[in-house]
């Protein structure tokens, strides 16, 4: 299968691979998709006091364009805040990618991740 | 280096350039009819063809008037299967074939179930081998087939031939093998291991795409229903007038493997053993699937847990090999011969098979050994499911929502 040049750039080239620490307050730590289905995300996001996400990681386990996406959510996530990381949708991402309809279930992925980490973000601060 | 590195000799192989050399005249200077019985131009076709029937014949020990010539290992099967099923359908309307079969046989199979044939689909051993007691209790008085093939195209194990054939003979059911993966690999005598019907392939063996042959035992007599009718060439099993370049490519194809087959076993599979050692030494977590002691030469398939299929072919992409996953544009089917070995379908997506031939050097075996590390190890540190078995944790033990 032929890739589009930003998936291709983003494997090549993924940004934020890594992990933050799972028992900081500030980190919400996502993981969403099944080995068996061929994609685990595990997106992480740091919170600072302003609210900010100042910093996002991530770990994938998957096809090419699932990488891409994981590797640009986290781009597009730092500097904004948590409502503003919640208003990403999985279209702009499919977008941005130009993924073929076979690999929409990446994009839509991606987005669950962000809205996983955000959750455990929060119930985070709730507990604490 | 030529890249990328061919790694994928079960597909298919290069035109040997001896054999090309052989074809040349019968295209514009040499082109009779080896049907013309009339004139000089058709005798010397004739003559060309009557020396490769000799060639293919001698590789698999048969009579030269045993072989039908035929467009590839494809028609042969159907041709074998149907041919028999149809001839002998008032004797019985049972065939037995293993699931990881070729789909020419497994389709040609199906088909026949349809038009009322039974067919029992042999489960295979974890190996990939056949278990032949199995196969036996299979058997059935209104059994008249038996189909097994020499060599898997996926994963390379040699079935049990001779012993099979034992089994087809004491029964008196016809044995067909699939052959296309291992004339010129392996020692194979269709008297020796009881073959009746033997479907070969030129463009596995370093000769051209579109010309194969299949054998058909004359003693004891197996007789066929024709697929394609005619003007009755190839005594009527197979009308159509015969191409003289494909079958001179087809026998010097067959001479040269006969003459180096000894020599290029060993080189083969010295390589075979360098790139196996190769990476397993610097990756764990990795499985080869098949038979390692009952395989051909150029034959590695290989799964790396916890790297997914598609990404890992991103990451070889160096190098062409065949992933175990049918990668179509919808859907990523994993290999059903892979199934059929009980091996699970994360670990089929993962899988890639190394087919090394006559043109593999030991250089592009030590480059493919780096580029498949490197691509492992980057996707490995990537991957959520790694980082968790590094930590001790074993992901399949998680409770995972499907999506």
């Amino acid at each position: 299968m032929a890739y589009n040049e930003k998936v291709l750039d983003h494997y090549e080239n993924p940004r934020n691979v890594g992990t933050l620490d799972k028992q900081d307050a500030n980190v919400g730590t996502g993981m969403v998709g099944a080995p068996a289905c061929g994609d685990v995300m595990k997106l992480q996001i740091r919170v600072n006091d302003q609210g900010i996400i100042d910093d996002a990681k991530f770990k994938t386990f998957g096809c090419g364009s699932a990488i891409a996406a994981s590797s640009l959510v986290t781009e597009w996530v730092k500097g904004k805040s948590i409502d503003e990381a919640l208003a990403i949708k999985n279209k702009e991402i499919a977008e941005e990618l130009a993924l073929p309809p076979v690999k929409i279930h990446c994009s839509v992925l991606a987005e669950d991740a962000i809205k996983s980490a955000v959750a455990d973000y929060r119930s985070k601060q709730k507990g604490g | 280096m030529k890249m990328p590195i061919y790694m994928d000799y079960q597909a298919t192989t290069p035109v040997d350039p001896r054999v090309m050399e052989a074809m040349l005249p019968w295209f514009v200077e040499k082109f009779g009819n080896p049907a013309s019985r009339s004139h000089a131009y058709g005798w010397e076709a004739d003559a060309a063809v009557t020396t490769a029937r000799k060639e293919v014949a001698n590789i698999i020990g048969a009579d030269p008037r045993e072989i039908v010539f035929t467009s590839g290992a494809t028609e042969s099967d159907n041709l074998a299967i149907w041919g028999v099923a149809q001839f002998y359908r008032d004797k019985g309307n049972h065939i037995i074939t293993p699931t990881t079969e070729h789909k020419a046989v497994l389709d040609t199979c199906r088909h026949l179930e349809a038009e009322g044939f039974e067919v029992t689909f042999l489960p295979v051993q974890a190996n990939g081998l056949l278990d032949l007691a199995t196969l036996e209790a299979a058997i059935t008085p209104k059994t008249i087939l038996v189909s097994v093939m020499a060599v898997n195209n996926e994963i390379g194990v040699i079935q049990p031939l001779a012993e099979i054939g034992r089994i087809c003979r004491k029964h008196k059911v016809f044995f067909h093998c699939d052959a296309a993966q291992g004339v010129g690999k392996m020692d194979l005598d269709v008297n020796a291991q009881n073959i009746d019907l033997m479907s070969i392939s030129a463009h596995k063996i370093y000769g051209p795409k579109g010309i194969g042959a299949l054998y058909v035992r004359r003693q004891p007599r197996v007789r066929l229903k024709p697929i394609i009718h005619g003007g009755g060439h190839e005594r009527g099993f197979r009308s159509g007038t015969l191409s003289t370049p494909l079958l001179v490519g087809l026998g010097e194809a067959c001479r040269i493997a006969g003459l180096e087959m000894a020599a290029e076993h060993s080189r083969v599979l010295a390589l075979r053993e360098r790139l196996r050692t190769g990476i397993l030494n610097r990756l764990t977590h990795v499985v080869v699937n098949g038979d390692v002691c009952s395989r051909v030469a150029g034959n590695l398939n290989i799964s790396f847990q916890y790297v997914e299929g598609e990404s890992l072919m991103m990451a070889v992409k160096e190098v062409a090999v065949s992933s175990g996953s049918a990668c179509t544009s919808a859907s990523l089917e994993p290999s059903y011969v892979l199934r059929a070995l009980g091996v699970s379908e994360e670990m089929a997506h993962t899988s890639i098979r190394f087919g090394l031939g006559r043109f593999t050097t030991e250089a592009e075996v030590d480059h493919v050994i780096e580029i498949v590390t490197r691509g492992v190890n980057k996707l490995r540190e990537m991957s959520p499911l790694w980082e968790m078995v590094q930590d001790g944790i074993d992901p399949h033990d998680l409770q995972w929502a499907a999506h």
